[in-house]
């Protein structure tokens, strides 16, 4: 079958690549472009630790056809970083505890930014609400949470 | 339809490692030129902080910062022997193995230094923030740096350490069958409190209060978050997940994260840690370890707690709504427990 051209934005800088139809998001970005964040967790939806923000909006891209971007901006874990500085998020997860073997980390932090770039002052509810798609093994959710709620309010709560 | 409230309690008695085969593992540590050393291990941390504490353990033992210590794990090609991550038997056996590593590379070191400050062994401390002075005279000093070069490029002599944690096995009696399995148990006790509906047999976590006994807690961070997240395995292991749920009929099963049932971040409750710390006489600095134990005592609790609040003793995991409905119904309707 021909290969198809995409392009897109990938972390803001424009990328173009040969996609097989049908390739999903999730395989384009870590096998074409090179984007190991987003993780391989069921590739079915169901654990969240492939989690990339499209246009601003959460979205799982293993279910996600890569030609559906095409023109649009896609977020991952690897462009929340501010060059050599953590994103709040980054910094708070490591404050509090957040991750243990680190495979949910990625899906939990885009969910979070998700969040928090449309509610930067979220309840304790709405923060559950916003990572009830993920899936996590380690943690007991209870770090994961409290860390939202320390980048929210400027890092300074903890636990 | 009514929602019953009850509390169900659990204690543990939790051998640290095993017996079988003397449960060994070794470490090595060495230095390198720039004064900077390397712990090599083939123990793997899976998460839960084992090359933090192997960390913080090295740099205590030789007297260095922490910053100066890089541990290398998980490659059983190069690593020296470990029997695993398992048991939690990691801060124990691996560290006890550290231990005595860094307190060999430790002893080079100083006599590396001594020769360079011509002075007897001894007569040398180390200051824990990269530098090695003469006993009561700080300023007859030399960097931790400075003496791995001299010892690389001068002296001819490899500052390193070899270190191995083996337990004596134990002998069984013949007549009793009485053996010693462990030489190291932590403790713990954890009182659980659940809702449980008699219309649905659905069980809702209300809270945990637990206290853990687990020696010295080298990290008290990692030990929190270990607590903190095993108890929720403990209770998915007590309430949702199964491979087999109708065992030993191999009938729907899940296939997948949708069907294997996990709690999400929508099913926990509070949950209330009290950490004892008793130096364990065999444990690196006193450390014995959360591990396993911090999952334990949550499943025969949570079943405990069922019973407390609508009568039910189920002694089959995991303990669905199905399994409390029947139940309840076998016995013609919830009876609620004195609450204790």
């Amino acid at each position: 079958m021909a290969k198809t051209p995409l392009q897109f934005s990938h972390n803001g800088r424009d990328v173009a690549i040969f996609v097989d139809g049908g390739t999903n998001l999730l395989v384009a970005l870590r096998e074409l472009i090179g984007d190991m964040t987003p993780k391989f967790g069921c590739g079915q939806g169901g654990c969240g630790t492939c989690s990339v923000l499209i246009d601003g909006e959460l979205h799982l891209s293993c279910l996600t056809l890569a030609e559906t971007v095409a023109g649009r901006s896609v977020e991952t874990l690897d462009g929340i970083k501010d060059g050599p500085n953590l994103h709040p998020l980054q910094r708070a997860f490591a404050d509090n505890f957040a991750a243990q073997c680190g495979y949910c980390t990625p899906g939990m932090l885009m969910a979070a930014k998700a969040l928090l770039d449309r509610n930067p002052q979220p309840s304790r509810a709405e923060v559950i609400e916003a990572i009830s798609g993920n899936v996590c093994r380690c943690t007991g959710y209870e770090p994961i949470i409290n860390a939202v709620l320390a980048a929210a309010s400027g890092g300074r709560a903890r636990a | 339809m009514t929602r019953h409230r009850g509390r169900g309690i659990a204690s543990v008695n939790y051998p640290i490692g095993m017996n079988l085969g003397g449960d060994p593992s070794q470490a090595l540590v060495h230095s390198n030129p720039s004064g900077k050393f390397t712990v090599a291990l083939s123990s793997i941390d899976l998460g839960q902080g084992m090359k933090s504490v192997t960390r913080q353990i090295c740099a205590e033992t030789l007297g260095v910062p922490v910053e100066d210590v890089y541990v290398d794990t998980a490659d059983s090609d190069t690593g020296p022997h470990c029997m695993g991550s398992f048991a939690s038997r990691g801060t124990h056996r691996v560290g006890n193995a550290v231990m005595a590593a860094a307190r060999e590379a430790r002893g080079v070191m100083m006599e590396a230094a001594a020769e360079e400050l011509e002075v007897n062994a001894a007569d040398l401390e180390t200051d824990g923030r990269g530098n090695i002075h003469v006993k009561g005279a700080p300023h007859r000093s030399i960097s931790t740096k400075d003496v791995a070069i001299a010892a690389q490029f001068k002296q001819g002599k490899t500052i390193s350490g070899r270190g191995i944690f083996l337990v004596p096995l134990s002998d069984v009696d013949p007549e009793t069958g009485e053996m010693s399995p462990a030489t190291c148990y932590a403790h713990a006790c954890l009182v659980a409190e659940v809702e449980v509906d008699d219309e649905t047999g659905e069980v809702d976590m209300v809270r945990m209060d637990s206290a853990y006994e687990l020696g010295r807690a080298l990290n008290p961070r990692l030990v929190e978050q270990q607590l903190v997240g095993g108890a929720w395995m403990g209770v998915s292991h007590a309430l949702y997940e199964t491979p087999e749920p109708y065992y030993p009929e191999p009938i729907h099963g899940p296939r997948d994260f949708v069907e294997y049932l996990m709690p999400g971040p929508g099913d926990i409750c509070p949950h209330d840690i009290a950490v004892l710390e008793r130096p364990a006489p065999d444990g690196p600095f006193g450390a014995k370890g959360p591990g396993e134990m911090c999952a334990n005592p949550v499943l025969p609790a949570v079943a405990n707690a069922i019973f407390n609040a609508v009568g039910v003793r189920i002694d089959d995991l995991p303990i669905t709504p199905e399994k409390v409905l029947r139940a309840i119904k076998a016995q013609g309707g919830a009876r609620p427990q004195p609450r204790r």
